[in-house]
């Protein structure tokens, strides 16, 4: 059943990377979107305007580059480990950004959503002791395992 | 009734999304090399999978659903609906990818799904 816990160590590093990168991401998006703010009304010409508002933002632009290393690293990550591991781990970002309020930006942060982070925590950890791949390796292109299966070995 | 029918959409299409992309990953193989040139080359491949595109694909649409529910719904009862897709992220995983879901994966999945659901509602 275990074919994966090799693969622990980078696993673990890629979704460090997920989450860092995902949240940032989202954060200054978030950031440069609020400074743009809406747009006036809903035809063309105010449409337009807010687009080029918005590219005009380097908040924007800064987290844009954020989420495609976030993509990335989430494509390199699923080339190995399972996406029912993957996707559950990489919710740890959401008990990442309020902990990251609470103690940085000294937010505060409700009981229910303290018992969420719980919640989260345990089940990350719970998914995170499982073996990070339960399927068969796909040998890698051009290697003679992979030529002997194309050929319907 | 429209409401429920965008939450499905979301969250299906998102999901689904999502595991297409993963498909795709897959048939590339593992990536042992972090080299510039080598990264790009896994991209490149992944731009050629079919799989990523009918990802990339659904992932708009549920870009795009959820927008048009955010018009409608209030976001405290869209974003922590949308904690659903981890469940039916295990059960594509199990059924779609062959993955071997565990008891344990299960319950982390069922705790991650109410935690996200708690943190978003707070």
């Amino acid at each position: 059943m275990a074919f994966g816990q090799h693969l622990r160590g980078k696993t673990a590093l890629l979704l460090f990377l997920m989450v860092a990168f995902g949240s940032s991401g989202d954060t200054l998006i978030g950031k440069g979107m609020r400074a743009v703010g809406p747009p006036a009304a809903w035809s063309v010409a105010p449409i337009v305007a807010f687009v080029s508002h918005a590219a005009g933002s380097p908040a924007v632009w800064a987290g844009f580059g954020c989420l495609l290393l976030f993509f990335l690293s989430y494509m390199l990550v699923l080339t190995w480990a399972d996406f029912s591991f993957v996707l559950p781990a990489s919710a740890a970002a959401y008990a990442v950004v309020p902990l990251l309020g609470h103690f940085f930006l000294g937010e505060e942060v409700s009981a229910l959503r303290w018992t969420g982070v719980a919640l989260i925590t345990l089940g990350v950890g719970l998914v995170g002791n499982t073996p990070p791949r339960t399927t068969q390796a796909v040998p890698a292109a051009g290697t003679p395992v992979a030529a002997a299966q194309a050929k319907g070995n | 009734m429209q409401i429920a029918f965008f939450v499905l959409l979301v969250v299906v299409a998102g999901t689904s999304g999502e595991m297409f992309v993963s498909r795709a990953m897959k048939g590339i193989g593992e990536v042992t090399s972090f080299r510039p040139g080598a990264i790009a080359r896994v991209v490149l491949r992944a731009l050629a999978a079919p799989w990523m595109w009918a990802g990339l694909g659904m992932m708009a649409l549920a870009f795009f659903s959820l927008l048009v529910l955010l018009s409608r719904a209030n976001v405290s009862f869209v974003v922590p609906v949308t904690a659903l897709s981890y469940v039916l992220a295990a059960l594509g995983g199990r059924f779609f990818l062959g993955e071997q879901v565990s008891a344990n994966r299960w319950l982390g999945v069922c705790l991650v799904c109410l935690g996200v659901a708690l943190v978003c509602a707070g």
